[in-house]
C-alpha cells in the first residue's frame, strides 16, 4: 500500500537524491590512491553536471523525438525505481507487497530507453552497444530477480523495505549463507548493471570496447546532464540495495542508523574501486558466463533456504 | 443472448452478401467491412450488457444433429473471450477495410471478408457452446475459415505452403480434441458441458489422460512448444489484419478449451500444473530466442506468440499449483496474472501485427535488416507502435507489465510459502519468467530500433508514408488501450476479475474468489506509474526550461571523423541478435555461409548466416518424410475412379453393420 513518510525522513530522502554523484567521485578518487595519483576532486561530478546544464545542445539530424525523450524519461524512471527503495535506515517513501518486480522492471524500462535513443542515431558504435547493453541486461535480470526472491523467502516480506528493513537482521542469523551468496550475486549485478569493471570500463577512451558510454555519445548538454545523473543514482540505488542487504543496522535511532548507512555507501564505493584497481576487464565474450555464473550462485543461495 | 445472436446473423449474412458482391471491389469490401463493424460492435454491446446484469444467459434449441444440442451459454469465462474476440475483430475489421482496398485491383474482396466474418462468429461460437458437438463444429469452421484467410495471396508459392501446414496442424490438434470429447461424452453419457463439470468419481488415470489430450489439442491451436511450428508460417503468409486476429484472439480459444476441460476435471493433481508449468517455460524461452533470430517482421511477432502463450500457461500452472496444495495467493494471483496476460496480449500483439502490416506495406518488405528510419516516415504509427512494443517488452507503465507482475508475485508467494521440493516450483516459473521477459524487451527493443529508427537501409522504407485515416484510427485505439490499462490496473482486473473468480471457485477455495490481495499491487502500481509520469512531465519542462534561448544545433551523427558513413554501416537485425545466438547456441543453430575476401586485391565477399528452427529440422522434417514414405506404399488405393471409390464405402458400411451385429 502506498504510504508518504513523516516530513523528517522525506529531508533524509533528499539527501540521497543530492548525495548520488558522490559516488563515482568516490570511486575514481580510490582508483587514484591505489595508482598513486591525486585524482579529480570529490566534487567533480557536481561540476561536471552544472557545467552540462548550462550549455547549448547538438542533435544529428538523423535523430527522432524519441533520442531527446529518452534522457527525460530514462532518468525519471530510475529516480521512481528510487522511491521503491529503502535507505539510510529507515523505509522508502513509498512500499507496497511485490513492488520489487516493479522496481526491477523500472530499471529495465531506463535500459529499454537508452536502447532506443542510441539505436535513433544510425551509428554503428552505439548500434554494437546497445547490442551488447541488451545481451548483458537480459542475463543480469534473472539473477537480480533470484537475489531478490532469496530476500523475500529469508525474510518472508515481498516489499523492498519489508526484506531490507529490521528482519534483515533476524534473516542473517537463519540463513546467513544463503545472503552471503546472494550478496555476492548483487555485487556482480551491480558491476554489470553500472558499466563498471570487470563487465565494462568507465574510463576506456576507445568507441569500439565501450558498453554504456558508448550508447550515450551523441548527448550533449543537458541530455547527457540527465543521463549522467541517471548514471549516478542508479549506482547508488544498486549500492543501497547492497548495503541494506549486508549493514543491517537497526539501532532505532535515526541517526546511528543513517550513519551506519553512510559508513557502508562510502566503504563499498571504495571496494568498487579496489576491483577496479585490480582487475581487468574480461574479454567480451567471457561477460555472459561471470552473469550466469551469479545467477547460478543466487539460486544456490535460495535453495539453501529450503529445508 | 439476444444480441449477440443478432450479432452473429450480421456477421454472417454480410460475409454471404460480400461472397454475393464477389466480382464487384468497392462493394464487397464495404459490405463485408461494414458487417464486421456492425456485428462485432453489436456482440461488444450485448456482452457488456450481460455482464453489467451479471447472468449467465443460456439458450437450449433441439436439434437434428445426432447427439448434439444447440446449447449456448454464457458465463463469466466464455463472456471475457467473448469480449476480446469481438473487439480485437472491431479494430481488425476497421483495419482491414483500408488494409484490402490496397489489394481490390488484383484480387477479390468478397471472399476474405466472408471468411473474416465467418472466423469471428465461429470464434465467438466456441466460446458459447456448451455442448461438445457444437463446439467440435464452431472449432472446426474456425479451423478452415482462418485456412482460407491466409491462403489469401495464394500466388505465392511459400502462403500455399503455409497454409498447408496450418491446415495439417490444426487438424492433428483437432484429433485429440475429438478424441477427448469421445472420452468425456462416454464418461458422463451425455455431451452437455453441464454434465461433465464435476464429473463425480473420475479416476485419476482417466482424469490425467483427459488432460493430456486438452493440452496436445488445445495447446496446438495455442501454439505451445513443440507444436507451434504452425504459428511462424501462418502468421506471416496471412494479410496484416488476420494475423492479428489469429494471433491476438484464435490462438487464446486454445488457452480458452484448456481452462474450460480443466474445470471439468474437479481438483488438479500437482503434476498437472508441473506439466503446464514445464510447457510454459519452455514455450516462453524458446519462443522468445527464436523470435530475436528472426529476420523477418511478422516472423518475430508469431514467435513472440509462442513466447506470450508460454507466460500465460506458466500464470495457469502456478494456479492449478495452488489450487492442488491449498494455497490461495497462487490460484489468485496466478490465474488473474494468466487471464491479464491473455487480454493484453491481445491487445498489444493485434497492436503490433497490424503496425507490421502498415511498415512491410509501406517499405514494401518485411525484412529487418532493409528496414530503418520508419518514424520519420510514418510518426503516427510509429508512435502507436512503439506503445505495443513498450507493452509487449512488459515495461511499466504500461498494460503488459500488470499481468506478468501478478504472475511474478504468485511465484514469490509460492517461494515464500511452499516448503521443501515443492518450493522448486514457483523457483523456476520466477528464474524462466524473468529470462523470458529480459529477452523479450531485448527483443522488441532490436525490432522497434532497426526497423523505426536509425537511416533507411535499402530505397524501399526511404519511399515509405503514412497510413491511411481508419487504418491509424485501429492503431491507434489499441495503443490508447494499453495506455488506459497500463494507467489504471485496476480497470483491467475488473474485466477479469469475474472469469478469474470463476476459475478460482471451481477449486473449492471460496475465499480466493475475492481480489482483496490484489488491491495492494493496484494501487501500488497507480501511485507509481503516476509518480513516473509526473517525473517525465517535470523533468521535460526543466529541459525546455534550460534549452529555452540557447543555440541547439543539428549535425552528422558521431562517426570517428570518418569521410562517407553510409547507411549500410549501421548495425543491423541480425548482428544485434547474433551474441545471443552465441549465449544459446543450442536453440538457435546457425548455419553460415561465407565467402571470405581472397587475394591481393580482393573483390566480392558475403557472409549468410541461416537460423532454423530446431524442431522443424530435426522433429517434423524427418517425421513426416518417414510417414509420407510409409503412406506412399498405400498409394494404389487412390486411382482416380469414382465407382472404385463408392465401392470402398459401400464394402465399408457393410464391414461396420456386421462388426455391430456381431457385438
Amino acid at each position: 500500500m502506498g504510504t508518504l513518510v513523516r516530513p523528517e525522513l522525506l529531508l533524509l530522502h533528499a539527501l540521497s537524491l543530492a548525495a548520488a554523484p558522490l559516488l563515482p567521485g568516490l570511486i575514481v578518487r580510490t582508483k587514484a590512491l591505489i595508482a598513486g595519483r591525486t585524482g579529480p576532486p570529490l566534487l567533480q561530478g557536481y561540476s561536471d553536471l552544472w557545467k552540462l546544464m548550462g550549455k547549448g545542445a547538438v542533435y544529428s539530424d538523423v535523430t527522432s523525438w524519441l533520442f531527446r525523450a529518452g534522457p527525460v524519461a530514462g532518468l525519471a524512471s530510475v529516480v521512481t525505481a528510487w522511491c521503491l527503495l529503502p535507505s539510510w535506515g529507515v523505509s522508502a517513501p513509498l512500499s507496497f507487497a511485490g513492488d520489487l518486480v516493479l522496481f526491477v522492471c523500472l530499471l529495465g524500462l531506463s535500459r529499454f530507453l537508452t536502447v532506443l535513443a542510441a539505436l535513433d542515431t544510425g551509428s554503428s558504435f552505439e548500434g554494437m552497444g546497445a547490442s551488447r547493453e541488451i545481451t548483458f541486461s537480459a542475463l543480469t535480470e534473472p539473477a537480480l530477480f533470484l537475489a531478490l526472491a532469496t530476500l523475500a523467502r529469508a525474510t518472508g516480506a515481498t516489499s523492498l523495505s519489508g526484506m531490507l528493513g529490521g528482519r534483515m537482521t533476524h534473516a542473517w542469523g537463519a540463513a546467513g549463507s544463503s545472503l552471503a551468496l546472494t550478496a555476492v550475486c548483487l555485487f556482480v549485478v551491480l558491476l554489470a548493471e553500472n558499466a563498471r569493471i570487470p563487465v565494462d570500463d568507465p574510463a576506456t577512451h576507445l568507441e569500439l570496447t565501450m558498453i554504456h558510454e558508448v550508447m550515450v555519445l551523441d548527448h550533449g548538454g543537458p541530455d547527457l546532464a540527465f543521463i549522467q545523473y541517471g548514471a549516478a543514482l542508479k549506482l547508488w540505488v544498486f549500492q543501497a540495495l547492497l548495503v541494506g542487504l549486508t549493514l543491517p543496522v537497526r539501532t532505532g535511532g535515526l541517526l546511528a542508523d543513517a550513519a551506519a548507512f553512510l559508513m557502508g555507501m562510502i566503504i563499498l564505493s571504495m571496494v568498487i574501486g579496489v576491483v577496479e584497481s585490480i582487475m581487468a576487464r574480461l574479454q567480451l565474450s567471457r561477460v555472459p558466463q561471470l552473469l550466469i555464473g551469479a545467477g547460478a550462485l543466487a539460486a544456490f543461495g535460495l535453495i539453501l533456504t529450503v529445508r | 443472448m439476444i444480441i449477440i445472436l443478432v450479432a452473429l446473423g450480421v456477421l454472417v449474412a454480410s460475409g454471404l452478401g460480400a461472397l454475393a458482391a464477389g466480382g464487384r471491389h468497392p462493394l464487397a469490401n464495404r459490405v463485408g467491412s461494414l458487417g464486421a463493424l456492425a456485428g462485432c460492435a453489436l456482440g461488444l454491446a450485448g456482452t457488456a450488457m450481460s455482464r453489467m446484469l451479471g447472468e449467465a444467459p443460456s439458450l437450449r434449441i433441439p436439434w437434428s444433429v445426432p447427439g448434439g444440442e444447440l446449447h449456448l451459454e454464457i458465463d463469466a469465462l466464455a463472456s471475457f473471450f467473448l469480449l476480446l474476440i469481438f473487439g480485437l475483430c472491431l479494430m481488425a475489421a476497421l483495419f482491414g477495410s483500408e488494409y484490402l482496398r490496397a489489394h481490390a485491383d488484383r484480387k477479390w474482396l468478397g471472399p476474405p471478408w466472408f471468411f473474416f466474418n465467418v472466423l469471428a462468429a465461429s470464434m465467438a461460437v466456441v466460446v458459447m457452446a456448451a455442448d461438445g458437438i457444437l463446439f467440435l463444429m464452431a472449432w472446426e469452421v474456425m479451423a478452415l475459415s482462418s485456412y482460407f484467410l491466409v491462403n489469401f495471396e495464394d500466388e505465392k508459392e511459400s502462403t500455399r505452403r503455409a497454409g498447408w501446414v496450418y491446415l495439417v496442424a490444426t487438424h492433428v490438434g483437432t484429433v485429440f480434441v475429438i478424441v477427448l470429447f469421445m472420452l468425456l461424452g462416454r464418461e458422463s453419457g451425455s455431451m452437455d458441458f453441464n454434465r461433465w463439470s464435476g464429473l463425480p468419481g473420475l479416476p485419476p488415470v482417466t482424469a490425467g489422460l483427459l488432460f493430456l489430450l486438452a493440452v496436445v489439442g488445445f495447446g496446438t491451436k495455442a501454439g505451445i512448444v513443440p507444436f507451434h511450428v504452425w504459428l511462424p508460417e501462418a502468421h506471416p503468409a496471412a494479410p496484416a489484419h488476420v494475423s492479428a486476429v489469429m494471433s491476438g484472439v484464435m490462438i487464446k480459444t486454445g488457452i480458452y478449451g484448456l481452462l474450460r476441460v480443466v474445470s471439468f476435471l474437479g481438483t488438479p493433481p500437482a503434476w498437472w500444473a508441473m506439466v503446464l508449468m514445464g510447457i510454459g517455460v519452455t514455450s516462453g524461452l524458446l519462443g522468445v530466442l527464436f523470435a530475436v533470430a528472426q529476420p523477418d517482421l511478422k516472423r518475430v511477432l508469431a514467435y513472440s506468440s509462442v513466447e506470450n502463450v508460454g507466460v500465460i500457461l506458466l500464470g495457469i500452472g502456478l494456479g492449478l499449483l495452488g489450487i492442488s496444495y491449498g494455497e490461495p495467493a497462487l490460484v489468485l494471483f496466478g490465474m488473474t496474472g494468466a487471464l491479464l496476460h491473455v487480454m493484453n496480449h491481445a491487445i498489444f500483439k493485434g497492436l503490433l501485427f497490424m503496425g507490421a502490416g502498415v511498415a512491410i506495406h509501406g517499405a514494401g518488405t518485411g525484412r529487418i535488416d532493409q528496414l530503418g528510419g520508419l518514424i520519420r516516415k510514418m510518426p503516427i504509427a510509429a508512435l502507436a507502435i512503439l506503445a505495443g512494443v513498450w507493452a509487449i517488452a512488459g515495461l511499466p507503465p504500461l498494460n503488459g507489465f500488470f499481468g506478468e507482475m501478478l504472475i511474478y508475485i504468485g511465484a514469490l508467494e509460492g517461494a515464500g510459502r511452499l516448503e521443501g521440493a515443492r518450493v522448486l516450483l514457483p523457483i523456476a516459473a520466477l528464474v524462466g519468467l524473468a529470462l523470458v521477459s529480459g529477452l523479450a524487451a531485448a527483443c522488441f527493443a532490436r525490432v522497434f530500433g532497426v526497423c523505426f529508427l536509425g537511416t533507411p537501409r535499402s530505397d524501399e522504407p526511404a519511399r515509405a508514408s503514412e497510413a491511411g485515416p481508419a487504418t491509424l484510427a485501429s492503431l491507434l485505439a489499441l495503443a490508447a488501450l494499453c495506455v488506459i490499462f497500463g494507467l489504471s490496473p485496476g480497470l483491467a482486473l475488473s474485466v477479469v476479475a469475474p472469469a478469474a473468480g470463476l476459475l478460482a471457485s471451481h477449486s473449492d477455495l471460496t475465499g480466493a474468489t475475492a481480489l482483496g490481495p490484489a488491491a495492494a499491487q493496484v494501487a501500488g502500481v497507480t501511485h507509481v506509474s503516476m509518480i513516473l509520469l509526473a517525473l517525465i512531465a517535470a523533468l521535460a519542462l526543466l529541459r525546455r526550461g534550460l534549452l529555452r534561448g540557447r543555440e541547439t544545433r543539428d549535425a552528422v551523427t558521431w562517426d570517428c571523423g570518418y569521410e562517407s558513413p553510409t547507411p549500410r554501416m549501421q548495425h543491423t537485425g541480425s548482428s544485434l541478435a547474433r551474441p545471443f545466438a552465441e549465449v544459446f547456441p543450442f536453440v538457435m543453430p546457425g548455419r553460415r555461409q561465407t565467402a571470405p575476401p581472397e587475394g591481393h586485391f580482393p573483390a566480392a565477399a558475403s557472409l549468410r548466416v541461416v537460423i532454423a528452427n530446431p524442431f522443424q529440422e530435426w522433429l517434423y522434417r524427418p517425421a513426416f518424410d518417414r510417414i509420407q514414405r510409409g503412406m506412399s506404399r498405400l498409394r494404389w488405393l487412390q486411382h482416380g475412379r469414382v465407382q472404385l471409390y463408392v465401392l470402398y464405402i459401400v464394402a465399408t458400411l457393410i464391414a461396420l453393420l456386421a462388426w455391430f451385429m456381431a457385438f
